[in-house]
């Protein structure tokens, strides 16, 4: 199936307040883009909404998913149709224990609602040790005092479980050392072995060198402002965001 | 009375709500001596019971009913309930009425001894009287005495008249009192030196009769070194009409003796309107006479309309341990104040309690605890971890917790929060592809999971079960 995301002219408020102000972006499978952008522009917004946080409302606009209007389903209903968000900050949810979560959340995900017990602690097993986490981990309250590296192997590790068609990775190099953001990354590529495609929301350039995007997009005051390849990466570590004002400035008048 | 409309979801998913056709011995309604005297004379007793009885009535007549705690209910009509009702034949073991034994089945509670549960042995009291006890002759042979509390004034006299009030004065409080004069029935339990019971001791409570209010005594003593791991269950059937339920347990642990008390109560809570349900107010105290003694409470409070129980322990000897779990899921019109009492009064010694208060719907739960350190008490240790979650927006928790500390060498640490079952986890949870439902099931398992851990196993998964079916419904 043709899994590819369709965002067109998305409006978002919460509150009644504006956040997105007319994105469109287009990810096919296979696929990986990144989006920068400063703080405050929009960015985890977006992947909140991509994946349903009911909190936020879509004014106006579109997102399909393979061709499904993601905009009648919910979170759950998204997850089962192969996204996945890896959050920014993912939430601590106390005596639920990680083997069990998974296993839950994998039965969920499965078209027949259930996944075979053994396989998936082999599978589980496996995961783990590929991402140089302790055994012990799956038997602990769900991100219950994890560290923040800790954190964020874990939604590596779910990712790794679930094998979604589409990640979003909202700021999950950000406060990773570099030993942890390499762990991080290469469970990433991992999935990249079957058709997969990836949304990467970052401030720095070093996860970009792991995952390679083709894509780069700039999102400023809810608008994704400047588009490009690679080479915008290095154009923004030396100018910086008042540059791709001026650029996106250009663009724009070019278009005219 | 006509029993509730089978149309309300709640009373659909109360599976225990049903009725058993059965030929019942009653006596009149009302209180008074006449009827504690027709009470003592149906079960035969001996005169030191009734002078019991009627000693503790009398004291009942002086006092008047607690109004302190965080509920709102009608006066009670203590002369419009009826204080004895038993089936007339109920038959013994193999023999046992088959309409009862076909509720008890309903239950899941096997009564003979052929289907008899492997690794625990049940007492099961219907209405007024207890209709049997399992696994008798592997007890016997250890020594230990597991039978209905009537059968223990008639063959233990001694060791009933040597315990019973030790732990619960019949002067402690209101509803004591009243149990004191009009208690039918309950089981009775004892270890004697040494001996650690091989079996769960349960007791299994129905409240069947209608205007019938159950009123039983449980009495559990481990001598020296002994132990037991004790069990309670209880479900009524679903009527309009409120029954009250007022009972009294007391347990009392010699020198370096365990005993493990856990109770899954699941009365009939009422409508979504808050018609019908059970009143229970029970005294629950548990008395650490000897050094290195140790009593662990554990309760899941799943029903009821109101429910008043503050499962409490005594520390008199040095060394010695209490501890409190508990998890207290209150929804539509329900309330609850449920807590626990820790005196210290040993030198060394610990308590813990650890609470859980889910509300949903409208309804009111209330932590309520004291800690009480005795001068006596040197080194006494304490902590307490009382969470509160509420569910919706309608409902509400409380939490009174009181210390009281007479020594300073003692050390009391209490923690305390509430939350609301929170949108971010819930998200959380559903982008895994976990829908909203079993996300929040999820989450409130966890919240409550140190408690249910502390369960017997078998015991603890039918508690998730049941907390499960409780939410089901109660949340979005």
């Amino acid at each position: 199936m043709n899994k590819e995301l369709i965002i067109c002219d998305l409006h978002v408020s919460i509150d009644g307040s504006p956040i997105l102000k007319g994105v469109n972006l287009d990810i096919k499978p296979g696929e990986v883009h990144a989006l920068m952008g400063p703080n405050g522009s929009g960015k985890s917004t977006l992947s909140s909404v991509l994946m349903g946080h009911p909190a936020y409302e879509v004014t106006k606009g579109s997102i399909t998913f393979g061709g499904e209007d993601l905009l009648d389903l919910a979170p759950e209903e998204r997850a089962r149709l192969g996204m996945f968000l890896a959050f920014q900050y993912p939430v601590a949810i106390p005596g639920v224990n990680v083997s069990k979560f998974l296993k839950s959340a994998a039965d969920a995900i499965h078209p027949d609602g259930k996944v075979n017990a053994t396989d998936f602690l082999k599978d589980l097993r496996a995961n783990m040790a590929y991402l140089e986490m302790d055994a012990a981990f799956a038997n602990r309250g769900l991100n219950e005092g994890f560290s923040g590296g800790e954190k964020k192997r874990m939604e590596i590790l779910q990712m790794l479980t679930l094998k979604p068609h589409l990640a979003i990775m909202d700021e999950t190099d950000s406060g990773l050392d570099i030993d942890a953001l390499r762990v991080v990354s290469k469970g990433v590529n991992k999935l990249m072995d079957e058709p997969f495609s990836l949304l990467v929301i970052t401030h720095y350039e070093r996860i970009l060198e792991y995952l390679k995007p083709k894509f780069l997009h700039i999102l400023m005051d809810g608008r994704v402002v400047l588009s490009g390849g690679p080479e915008l990466v290095k154009q923004l570590e030396e100018k910086g965001y008042d540059w791709v004002k001026e650029a996106a400035a250009k663009q724009q008048s070019a278009a005219v | 009375m006509a029993k509730l409309e089978t149309d309300s979801k709640l009373v659909q998913d109360y599976a225990f709500g049903f009725t058993t056709e059965i030929e019942d011995d009653q006596i009149p309604m009302g209180l008074n001596e006449d009827i504690i005297r027709m009470i003592s004379d149906k079960k035969n007793e001996p005169d030191w019971m009734r002078a019991f009885r009627l000693k503790a009535f009398r004291h009942w007549l002086t006092m008047t009913e607690p109004k302190w705690a965080f509920l709102d209910y009608p006066e009670i009509d203590f002369q419009d309930i009826c204080y004895y009702s038993a089936p007339r034949k109920p038959g013994e073991g193999d023999d046992v009425d088959p309409e009862l034994a076909r509720t008890f089945e309903r239950l899941g509670i096997p009564m003979n001894e052929r289907d008899r549960l492997s690794g625990v042995a049940v007492d099961v009291v219907f209405d007024s009287v207890s209709v049997g006890t399992t696994h008798q002759e592997l007890l016997e042979e250890k020594g230990i005495i597991f039978c209905s509390f009537s059968e223990a004034i008639q063959e233990h006299p001694d060791l009933v008249q040597q315990y019973m009030g030790m732990v619960v004065p019949y002067k402690d409080n209101y509803y004591a009192a009243l149990n004191a004069a009009v208690f039918t029935d309950g089981s009775f339990c004892f270890i004697p030196k040494g001996v650690k019971c091989p079996v769960e001791l349960s007791t299994y409570f129905r409240i069947n009769a209608e205007n019938t209010g159950q009123f039983e005594r449980t009495l559990v003593i481990c001598e020296e070194d002994a132990y037991c791991s004790y069990i309670e269950g209880c479900t009524a059937p679903a009527r309009d009409t409120n029954q009250l339920h007022a009972a009294v347990v007391e347990l009392v642990t010699l020198d370096r003796a365990e005993i493990k008390y856990s109770t899954v109560q699941n009365w009939f809570a009422g409508d979504e309107e808050g018609k019908g349900g059970i009143y229970n107010f029970v005294t629950k105290r548990g008395l650490c006479r000897g050094a290195h003694s140790k009593i662990s409470w554990t309760q899941v409070e799943v029903g009821s309309a109101i429910t008043w129980k503050y499962p409490s322990c005594i520390l008199e000897g040095d060394h010695s341990t209490g501890e409190f779990y508990s998890v207290a899921f209150t929804n539509n019109r329900m309330q609850a104040d449920t807590g626990t009492k820790m005196i210290h009064v040993g030198k060394n010694t610990s308590s813990t309690i650890i609470s859980k208060g889910i509300s949903a719907g409208k309804s009111d739960n209330s932590y309520r605890g004291l800690v009480q350190i005795l001068p006596s008490a040197d080194h006494a240790k304490n902590y307490s971890a009382c969470d509160s979650m509420l569910v919706g927006p309608d409902c509400s928790a409380n939490t009174f917790p009181y210390i009281e500390s007479e020594n300073d060498t003692a050390v009391v640490a209490h923690e305390a929060t509430t939350s609301s079952i929170s949108e971010d986890q819930l998200f959380y949870l559903r982008s895994r592809g976990i829908s909203e439902e079993d996300a929040a099931s999820l989450v409130v398992k966890g919240f409550c999971k140190e408690v249910f851990k502390k369960l017997p196993m078998e015991f603890s998964v039918e508690a998730v079960k049941l907390l499960e079916l409780k939410l089901e419904g109660s949340i979005g």
